[in-house]
């Protein structure tokens, strides 16, 4: 495949977004956003299976639909994440995590 | 394919029986629940048949409906003692979502256990996981539980995002995600490290190991006390299950890293779940480092990579599975009719409700591991499962902290036996239900204990794996 986007440009893309998220859930203050860095972990993930598929093992479709999968979980639990923080808004009226600190040890 | 298949169905009649129930008859649904699931776990137990579905995906052996029937035993325990905080006012719109919601995650559960690829595998623990979190935030008028909601469904999905990683990295240097494929292309390779490193710590996340432990207490003490000994004993068990089956089946070529590994998190894992346990006051932040505490032992187990580790793990889960839903079902029928939750309310509890201290009591040293009860034996196999493959500092330093566990627990039978105060609890008397479960558990405690026939059951049945 010559012409082509090296596999390692995708890699390197992934691992980036990766840690952006891991970086965004530990600092960001609001919900909203840290589940936002989730989604960005999650999509990091699936353009390393579709990249590893598409570059290494093109026979099969494995990195396919585990993407696929992936992408209706994600928002699955978005969906879940979402009323959960809208329950959290009613009972706090705040989504800051530094309001939400009932609990501590 | 059974068990899922029972468990699916009885979601879905539930579900339809609700809808056609007037608000009023709301409650009907308990008995129906009950009934159906003893119906299912009683089925569970008749010989399975062996099998792989889906071209691999799913695969079902006599060891892993034994797991299930564990699960199953432990839930129904649960739905027996949640009887009386299921028929408060605030619950009684949304009762049967309860149990809907309940055995959404042990299907869940069940598929994880039975995965034969990380796909099923994801599945599965994301159908566990997600209604978890709306369980959590069940009673949503209160902030408590609202908050434990919150960190149960960011925390967690951070986590299976890790795991996730650490999979799409085994699918990029093995080409595949079939638990026999993978097994035979894993080698030492850095890549292959990492990525077991990912996946790791993405269930470590879920079994509550120390450094990932900090969701535990806030979530457990946020939870209804019901839901919170689902997540302590059945989630946790369900993950150690498939923990331990990975271990050995798909990376059993990292031995040698992981059993570094485990030795290091458990020791971790057992040294701050007990000091935090000590300091703790309310009784179910209490119970939460404590179960920390008791999945560092777990690891001892798995660290052995043999049958006899397996058996041990599966026994302990057993016997936990008992003694944990002892300590709980006190907990909560004490907090379902009086609202008290801390240890200090526990004072001069044996004057007024002798059964219940004395249950609790059996509870406590079965958790400490004092002989009689079982779970000295459980804890004993570990020991020896960890001890046979050479590790004695370790056995040596769970030893240490058994006994460190010993004040805690003890602390607690001080309380209702010893302490004197003027305001006990008052005498108070719970419904059938929750009495039966109670009872259920107590008996599970002295009789999985004395009846040595059950670890050589589960022994012969985890031969093939090796």
């Amino acid at each position: 495949m010559t012409g082509t986007i090296p596999l390692q440009y995708f890699l390197i893309i992934s691992t980036l977004m990766f840690f952006t998220g891991i970086y965004g859930f530990l600092t960001r203050k609001n919900l909203i956003t840290m589940l936002m860095s989730i989604e960005l972990i999650l999509n990091s993930v699936n353009i390393n299976f579709v990249a590893f598929n598409r570059y290494l093992y093109p026979e099969n479709l494995h990195g396919h639909f585990f993407s696929l999968i992936v992408i209706a979980v994600a928002a699955a639990e978005a969906a879940v994440a979402i009323a959960i923080i809208i329950n959290i808004y009613r009972n706090f009226r705040s989504i800051d995590v530094d309001k939400v600190d009932e609990m501590k040890f | 394919m059974r068990h899922e298949l029972s468990l699916v169905a009885i979601a879905l009649i539930l579900l339809v029986t609700d809808l056609m129930l007037k608000p009023s008859q709301k409650p009907r649904i308990i008995p129906v629940a009950v009934v159906l699931f003893s119906i299912h776990t009683i089925l569970g137990f008749l010989p399975a048949c062996e099998g792989i579905l889906f071209g691999g995906m799913f695969r079902a052996t006599a060891l892993i409906g034994m797991m299930k029937n564990v699960l199953n035993v432990g839930v129904l325990i649960i739905l027996l003692q949640s009887y009386t905080w299921i028929m408060k006012e605030e619950n009684r719109d949304k009762m049967s979502e309860y149990f809907i919601l309940m055995f959404s995650t042990l299907t869940g559960m069940y598929f994880m256990i039975s995965s034969g690829d990380f796909l099923m595998f994801y599945l599965g623990l994301e159908t566990a996981t997600i209604p978890m979190a709306a369980l959590a935030a069940y009673t949503h008028h209160q902030t408590k539980s609202a908050e434990a909601g919150v960190k149960l469904i960011l925390s967690s999905a951070l986590s299976s995002g890790i795991l996730l990683f650490g999979l799409s990295l085994i699918y990029g240097s093995t080409g595949s995600i079939y638990f026999s494929d993978v097994a035979q292309l894993y080698s030492n390779a850095p890549m292959q490290v990492l990525a077991f490193l990912f996946f790791f710590s993405g269930m470590a996340f879920k079994i509550s190991l120390v450094p990932f432990h900090l969701w535990t207490a806030d979530v457990y003490e946020g939870s209804p006390i019901n839901v919170t000994s689902y997540f302590s004993v059945i989630s946790k068990g369900a993950a150690s299950f498939i923990l331990v089956l990975i271990l050995y089946k798909v990376f059993f070529q990292l031995v040698y890293v992981w059993q570094d590994l485990l030795y290091i998190i458990s020791v971790l894992t057992m040294v701050v779940g007990n000091l935090f346990a000590l300091r703790q006051k309310n009784m179910k932040r209490f119970l939460a480092f404590s179960s920390i505490a008791q999945a560092g032992f777990i690891l001892l187990g798995m660290i052995a990579g043999s049958q006899m580790g397996m058996t041990s793990v599966i026994y302990f889960v057993l016997v936990y599975i008992f003694s944990n839903l002892g300590a709980f079902g006190v907990v909560s029928a004490i907090e379902a009719s009086t609202g008290k939750i801390n240890m200090g309310d526990y004072d001069g509890l044996y004057h007024t409700n002798p059964k219940l201290s004395l249950l609790m009591m059996l509870s406590m040293f079965s958790l400490a591991g004092i002989p009689p009860v079982a779970g000295f034996f459980g804890k004993f196999f570990l020991f020896t499962s960890a001890a046979s493959a050479g590790y004695y500092w370790l056995v040596f330093i769970a030893v240490l902290n058994a006994t460190i566990s010993l004040y805690y627990y003890l602390m607690v039978v001080k309380a209702m036996f010893i302490n004197k105060t003027d305001t006990p609890i008052a005498k108070f008397r719970s419904d059938n239900m929750t009495r039966a479960g109670l009872i259920l558990s107590g008996l599970g405690i002295l009789v999985v204990g004395f009846w040595a026939q059950v670890y050589e059951f589960i022994f012969n049945l985890s031969v093939g794996l090796f």
